[in-house]
């Protein structure tokens, strides 16, 4: 890609906005792993897989109900939300009081049924969900051409992260989660039922992975291992934003997107390798991450 | 340190006559085997308990989850297979190569993972091998998608061709009981001592004056290194080096061998390998089901079998395994 | 009797049965590996397999007293588990011939140990010309088409209808790598220039940023250096940035039928390609297309199947004319010296460096007002005769051909 210095602006602007959509999916995902630690200290493997269940709800949806992108858009969140609770009561509520890595091996261990159980009946290809119709065509921006679709996603995503840091930063709600994170124990004494604020919150978690499931399924095709190459992408995404802060796992989700979008200009070649990188150097200069406290 | 050498003498004592028993039951196992069981299962199977016990290494006497041991395993392998192919090595010489690539590499990913803790150490480790798996990807010598072929097997020091499966399994085997002797020397040393109380208690074992980081980084190398002699021998004997050894699946599957055979204990791995090979083989024809059972056995693992089958047995005989 | 049946199964089990019979254990054994979940499982995968027993029962096999078995297996796109399969298909299950393989990287494997072992190696799916190339061997045909004859089909056409510049966007694998090179020397020789390339992981899901940066390049024609669903996607992602309306071509290097139906003829018309066969052709095409839609749930064959079909059949009769099957480089010497000829592919020759040598043909993809059926799809816009259909033997560098 050399001529790409010959027309340097609309390349670059071109991949930034790329690098942006991309982004959304990393903040969103990154978001929903940050509260799920937060509460249950469980890193939740099974995110990607949740997020794939988003898309393949959607496509159901939309091939068995004659139900459109915008109710999947509801629904999708709510039914995945729901099997996370079922997941949390049924399994990881038996865990808390082991090692932490054992969560860490249950949900890979669920990560991988989802995905097998979804590559037995839909092999891997991956299956077409196509662009609601309100927002197809685009728009020309001058520097590129811009699907509506895509300008959607980087939209609603920002609306989603920025209504999630909202409700556990300013709200009464919000502040008994962080208490909550901080000493359980003593919420409870103030008579608040713990245990239930963990499951909804695994479930409000696993439901944010679905949504961006359902935002991604137009863009990338639904399929089983849609989620699994993404997954261990935001757990660096985490590791480099640290995960004391939502607002931490937001900026840095829509960060990295935006500099693998640049590397894609820059040095095409280690575009998928920036973000790992760029790990490795956090965690010599600030091991605890960006935004995180030292533990 | 002399606690850790008094510990070292009691553990001495209550080594069991067990282990023995168990490890010249797995030799004589070994010695039999290839000529009921076919042996190029056999071979890989003893490859992949290398790489389990590797792991055991440091999930279950340091307490340390390593989602990343793919990286030394499959880099391993690729260098291994580039060096008997194109730098014309003799096996051992090409899986010495392979292992120490694997050294070095651990050196690295040790010391930047080991400056976080828990579940942070086992994320970083994961991000590693997979920034490492995209790098396999595009190196040229790796030959990407796909891989090294056609790897010749060569001859044992320039002299024994490696071509007979007899001759091959015997090679493997030896390194396969070398490797393990190695481990249970390391888990008995005095060294092995102190990773256990860092397991328990790492920062009791920072209080009586260990400089624990550097234990831990050491165990890690280790580790790392003899996977990358199970990654180097797997490519002599398959004659192939491919993507799917630095994948993170890889990093799944030998954490699953331990989780099944039994975290921390000496005979846990081998038998874990055996199993989860053994059925990957035999369930093979039922295609992707395979991963479904695999991810069930971890859930059940998890949920209801903690100690794995070498512990389960070891806990109702009574016995150390 | 039971019991000694079912003690003799054990033993064959275990593998320890030396092959001495002229039959080897008095069975032909085919085994068909392919991509069965995957990628390519549509336009090979189990159809293949439905193939290759069509060819058994039209050969007649079990009247001429031959036992033929066919066995199948999933490599999963990867050549570590296609190489695993036919280590034990031949050493333990007594395989006596592999079949199909897509996938380059896999096929190259398998062509090795296939060699190592003597036995016999047809190929439909996989693309990658060196296979009769640097890469040939004794023991293997390669039967349907070819990255140089796609590349010779389509470059030449497209080339020669103005599309003079080229940018290409690559599969990251042998097959993506060879498709490229032979495609880029076809334009190049026939005057056209390459302004650029761009390598993307396989399978890939995401083209947009690969796909701006082929806008940028301002080339006439990009050209789709990939296969099966990334392709597809490619496509569908090139008409979402509007690449195709800002005045730049799509060329698909190796575009199946199955591809096609998935697109849907709005999105895929117009497209130009080269293929080696097509159900709609005549009426022996047709009828075979009919029965193998009825067991292989209602798909089309595409022309890997028809490949394979076509192999296996010519495999059988060279099994019977040689009277033997133990030793791959005999049977697969007989299958060169004997010229093929079956109701799908018609006539046609082996050549020394194991290339099939058939007329390859240049489709264009329907307007969707023109087509008939489901499945109506091509019509052919040029014949390219066997001739000149394939790279010439002196050019591939195969150390089998001499002088």
């Amino acid at each position: 890609m050399f001529e790409i210095f010959g027309i340097p602006s609309q390349a670059l602007f071109g991949q930034l906005l790329i690098g942006l959509i991309n982004g959304s999916f990393y903040a969103l995902l990154s978001l929903g792993l940050a509260v799920i630690f937060g509460m249950l200290n469980i890193i939740n493997f099974t995110h990607g897989a949740q997020y794939m269940l988003g898309a393949f709800i959607a496509f159901f949806l939309l091939h068995y109900a004659g139900l459109n992108y915008w109710a999947a858009l509801v629904i999708a969140p709510i039914v995945v939300g729901l099997t996370g609770i079922l997941v949390e009561r049924v399994l990881l509520q038996w865990l808390y009081k082991l090692d932490h890595l054992y969560g860490l091996l249950l949900t890979f261990g669920l990560a991988l049924i989802i995905e097998g159980v979804f590559r037995n009946f839909f092999g891997s290809s991956g299956l077409p969900y196509r662009v609601p119709d309100s927002l197809q065509g685009g728009q020309n921006l001058g520097f590129m051409f811009l699907p509506n679709y895509r300008a959607w996603v980087i939209v609603l995503s920002l609306i989603v992260c920025f209504a999630t840091w909202y409700l556990i930063e300013r709200t009464r709600l919000g502040a008994y989660l962080r208490a909550a994170t901080e000493n359980p124990t003593l919420v409870r004494a103030f008579g608040i039922n713990v245990p239930r604020m963990i499951t909804l919150t695994y479930g409000f978690g696993v439901g944010l992975a679905a949504l961006a499931g359902v935002m991604a399924a137009p863009i990338y095709n639904v399929s089983p291992q849609m989620g699994a190459d993404l997954i261990i992408v935001v757990f660096a995404v985490v590791v480099i934003g640290g995960m004391g802060s939502i607002m931490g796992a937001i900026v840095t989700g829509f960060g990295l997107g935006i500099i693998e979008g640049l590397t894609k200009v820059f040095f095409p070649e280690a575009s998928n390798t920036v973000i790992f990188v760029i790990m490795a150097i956090v965690l010599l200069i600030r091991p605890a991450g960006l935004f995180g406290r030292r533990t | 340190m002399n606690q850790a050498v008094s510990m070292h003498v009691a553990s001495q004592s209550a080594r069991s006559r067990s282990e023995t028993a168990a490890f010249l039951l797995m030799v004589a196992f070994l010695v039999v085997a290839p000529s009921v069981i076919y042996p190029l299962f056999l071979m890989k199977v003893l490859c992949f308990a290398l790489f389990a016990c590797a792991f055991n290494l440091l999930l279950g006497y340091v307490g340390l989850l390593s989602f990343g041991h793919a990286l030394y395993f499959g880099w391993a392998s690729y260098v291994s297979a580039h060096a008997a192919k194109v730098w014309g090595l003799t096996p051992e010489l090409a899986i010495l190569a392979g292992a120490a690539t694997a050294t070095v590499l651990g050196v690295i990913a040790g010391s930047l993972a080991i400056r976080r803790q828990g579940i942070y150490f086992a994320m970083i480790t994961l991000a590693l091998a997979q920034m490492m798996y995209f790098f396999a990807i595009q190196a040229p010598f790796t030959h990407g998608e796909d891989g090294i072929q056609a790897v010749p097997r060569g001859r044992l020091f320039g002299l024994i061709s490696l071509a007979d499966p007899m001759a091959m399994y015997a090679v493997v085997v030896v390194i396969f009981l070398a490797c393990f002797m190695l481990i249970y020397r390391i888990i008995y040393s005095p060294f092995g001592e102190v990773l256990k109380a860092i397991r328990e208690n790492e920062p009791r074992a920072i209080s009586l004056g260990y400089k624990t980081d550097r234990y831990k980084l050491v165990a890690f190398v280790l580790s790392a290194t003899l996977a990358g002699v199970a990654g180097g021998t797997k490519a002599i004997v398959f004659q192939l080096a491919s993507l799917t050894d630095v994948y993170w699946a890889m990093s799944g599957e030998v954490v699953l061998m331990t989780l099944v055979g039994g975290l921390g204990t000496v005979f846990g791995p081998a038998v874990g390998a055996f199993v989860i090979i053994a059925m990957q083989n035999y369930l093979a024809a039922f295609g992707q089901w395979v991963m479904v059972i695999q991810g069930s056995i971890f859930v059940a693992c998890v949920m209801l079998f903690r100690r794995g089958i070498v512990g389960e047995i070891a806990n109702l005989l009574r016995i150390k395994l | 009797m039971k019991r000694l049946l079912g003690l003799a199964a054990v033993i064959a089990a275990i593998g320890c049965m030396p092959a001495k019979a002229q039959y080897s254990d008095g069975m032909i054994k085919i085994g068909v590996l392919n991509d069965m979940s995957g990628t390519y499982a549509d336009l090979a995968g189990p159809g293949s397999v439905v193939a290759a027993q069509m060819a058994v029962e039209d050969f007649g096999a079990a009247a001429k007293g031959m036992k033929v078995e066919i066995v199948g297996a999933d490599h999963q796109n990867k050549p570590d588990i296609g190489s695993n399969v036919v280590r034990q298909w031949i050493d333990r299950d007594q395989v006596d011939v592999i079949v199909d393989v897509p996938t380059s990287s896999v096929a190259l494997a398998v062509n090795e140990i296939v060699r190592e072992k003597n036995k016999v190696f047809l190929i439909s799916g996989a693309a990658a010309s060196n296979l009769t190339g640097d890469k040939c061997s004794p023991n293997t045909v390669h039967w349907t088409y070819d990255t140089w004859s796609l590349a010779n089909g389509t470059g030449n056409a497209i080339v020669k209808t103005g599309g003079k510049t080229w940018f290409f966007l690559t599969a990251d694998y042998a097959f993506g790598h060879a498709l490229e090179r032979d495609t880029a020397a076809v334009v190049e020789k026939n005057g056209g220039k390459v302004l650029g390339k761009v390598r993307h992981p396989f399978p890939a899901t995401d083209f947009s940023s690969f796909l701006l940066q082929a806008q940028s390049s301002k080339a006439q024609i990009i050209g789709l250096a990939n296969a099966g669903a990334d392709t597809t996607n490619a496509i569908k992602q090139a008409a979402e940035f509007g690449i195709v309306k800002g005045g730049q071509n799509l060329a698909a290097l190796l575009i199946f039928l199955t591809d096609i139906k998935a697109l849907g003829l709005q999105t895929a018309q117009g497209l130009v390609f080269t293929e080696a066969w097509y159900w709609d052709m005549n009426d022996a095409n047709r009828d075979f297309a009919k029965k193998f839609s009825e067991r292989n749930k209602g798909i089309y064959p595409s022309m890997v199947h028809a490949g394979v079909y076509s192999a296996v059949m010519h495999y059988l009769k060279a099994v019977q004319a040689a009277k033997a099957d133990a030793d791959g480089k005999v049977v697969v010497a007989k299958m060169k010296e004997l010229p093929t000829d079956d109701k799908l592919f018609g006539k046609g020759t082996i050549r020394a460096d194991g290339r099939k040598i058939h007329p390859m043909y240049l489709f264009e993809v329907k307007k969707p007002e023109e087509s008939k059926g489901p499945w109506d799809l091509y019509k052919v816009r040029a014949t390219i005769p066997a001739a000149e259909a394939f790279r010439p033997i002196a050019e591939g560098g195969c150390p089998l051909v001499k002088g």
